[in-house]
Order: structure tokens, then C-alpha cells, then sequence
């Protein structure tokens, strides 16, 4: 038997669905029995990817589709999402992001760009493949005292 | 002047949230307060209009200060680095287990 259970979503590239997706996959992580916290992780890390991909895969006049797909474990969860749109260097615009800085001006304070550096900081493991469309892959595991099976019960 | 924003900030609500924020009216040393209390889901999108919202109080010689931060919003300000920039008044934060 596999040991995941695998669950996708063709989602319209637009960005009224980020929130439905978003919900899913929460719905998923909750089932494996992540925190609240890692919940909160998953779903900004996940939205931020899947917004990345509709907006920069597909231009306005073009509606193309995002694959998101998860693998269920039981002690971690696996989402890749996937574009087939036109790629953007994915390393070239992670060497432009990064934590602002408190000497920054007002003025020269960037507006975009945190979605990258968002999705390597709350997730455990980040992939990504360019070729032909972007996929990024990432990976979250259960902090091992919240994996219900691995609770144990004092007996007397 | 006091502004509320709740609910979930994200690619598709942002806009909107940028359009009417960016509508204010910004006078010299006027204070405005942003209440992000009733805000249950943020993401880069929202912070881009923060940001952006920053900007125009700053221009303008006004001054912002964010108010009612979650656990969670304080700890996405911080990975940012933007509370280091951004004025957030952390008295009265909103503690997650209190707020469902």
C-alpha cells in the first residue's frame, strides 16, 4: 500500500480561489493532526505559491490552470503546486527578497516580493523545479508530540 | 483617525482593501490608527497593502501605528521585518485562544 494518501485540485487561475484552496489544504493538515500554528503556516505558505503562480504564469487576458497537489502522511504533508504558464526565475527573484530592514526609508520600502521568502520561512523543506512552468514543492511535518498516535497513556 | 480592516486579506481581497485605504485623506501630524483585530487571514498581499498604506501616511507627514495585532499577525510582522519598520502598539494584543 502506498504510504500517502495523494489529493489534487485543478484550480482556475484566478485569485477568487486562493481562499477555497486555502481551506482545503487546511482541511487536510488539520486531518494529520498539525498545530494551529503549523495550520497557519501551511495555508499562508500555500496561498502565497498558489497566488505567485496565477499571477505571474498568466497574463490578464490568459485563464490558465494551477494544480495543487498534496500528499497525506501521517507525519507530514507534501503540496506541490504547479503552473504551466510563462516561468520566472524562481532563484533570480529569491535573491531579491528577504526580510525588510529597519534602516530602510519609507519610500524605498518594497511593496511585493515577500511571497517567496514567506514560503521558505514557514515551511520545513522547499523545492522548486522551472521547466516549462514553475512547481514548487514543499513540505511541513508534525512536531512529534501533536501526532495523536504517538501520545502515550500512562497505565496503571 | 481610526480605521478598521477585518476579515481575510489576501490576493483576491487585497485590491479593495488597497483602493479604500489609499482613499483617505492624510493630513500633516494626524494620527491614523489601523485596527487589525477582526483580521483572521493575512498574507504577502496584505502586507504589500500595509506597506503601501505606510507609504502614503509617511509622504503625506502623517504618522500610522497598527493596533489589535493576533499572535499571528505580530509573528508574520516579524518574520518580515516589518515591525521593525512599521509603528505597532502592542498593549491590548488580541490573544489567539481568546479570540474563537
Amino acid at each position: 500500500m502506498r504510504e500517502f494518501d495523494y489529493f489534487e485540485m485543478r484550480v482556475p487561475s484566478k485569485t477568487q480561489y486562493v481562499g477555497i484552496t486555502r481551506l482545503a489544504i487546511s482541511g487536510l493538515a488539520n486531518r494529520i493532526g498539525f498545530s494551529y500554528d503549523d495550520i497557519e503556516d501551511i495555508k499562508i505558505a500555500s496561498s502565497e505559491a498558489i497566488t505567485n503562480a496565477i499571477q505571474h504564469a498568466y497574463p490578464e487576458a490568459e485563464q490558465g490552470e494551477v494544480v495543487v497537489g498534496c500528499a497525506i502522511y501521517t507525519d507530514k504533508i507534501e503540496i506541490m503546486i504547479a503552473d504551466y504558464g510563462k516561468s520566472f526565475d524562481f532563484e533570480e527573484v529569491r535573491e531579491k527578497v528577504g526580510p525588510y530592514d529597519e534602516e530602510t526609508n519609507a519610500e524605498f520600502i518594497r511593496e511585493g516580493g515577500l511571497g517567496l521568502f514567506l514560503i521558505e520561512s514557514l515551511m520545513d523543506e522547499v523545492k522548486v523545479l522551472n521547466d516549462n512552468g514553475v512547481t514548487v514543492f514543499m513540505t511541513k511535518y508534525v512536531a512529534r508530540e501533536q501526532v495523536k498516535e504517538h501520545v502515550e497513556t500512562d497505565t496503571f | 483617525m481610526l480605521s478598521m480592516v477585518s476579515g481575510e486579506v489576501d490576493a483576491f481581497t487585497a485590491p479593495s482593501l488597497r483602493e479604500e485605504l489609499l482613499a483617505v485623506d492624510i493630513q500633516e501630524d494626524m494620527l491614523v490608527e489601523l485596527n487589525l483585530s477582526e483580521v483572521s487571514y493575512m498574507d504577502s498581499t496584505g502586507l504589500g497593502v500595509i506597506v503601501a498604506f505606510y507609504k502614503n501616511v509617511t509622504a503625506n507627514k502623517g504618522r500610522l501605528v497598527l493596533v489589535g495585532l493576533s499572535q499571528r499577525l505580530q509573528r508574520l510582522f516579524d518574520i518580515t521585518g516589518l515591525s521593525g519598520v512599521i509603528h505597532i502598539e502592542k498593549e491590548g494584543a488580541v490573544n489567539d485562544h481568546e479570540r474563537i
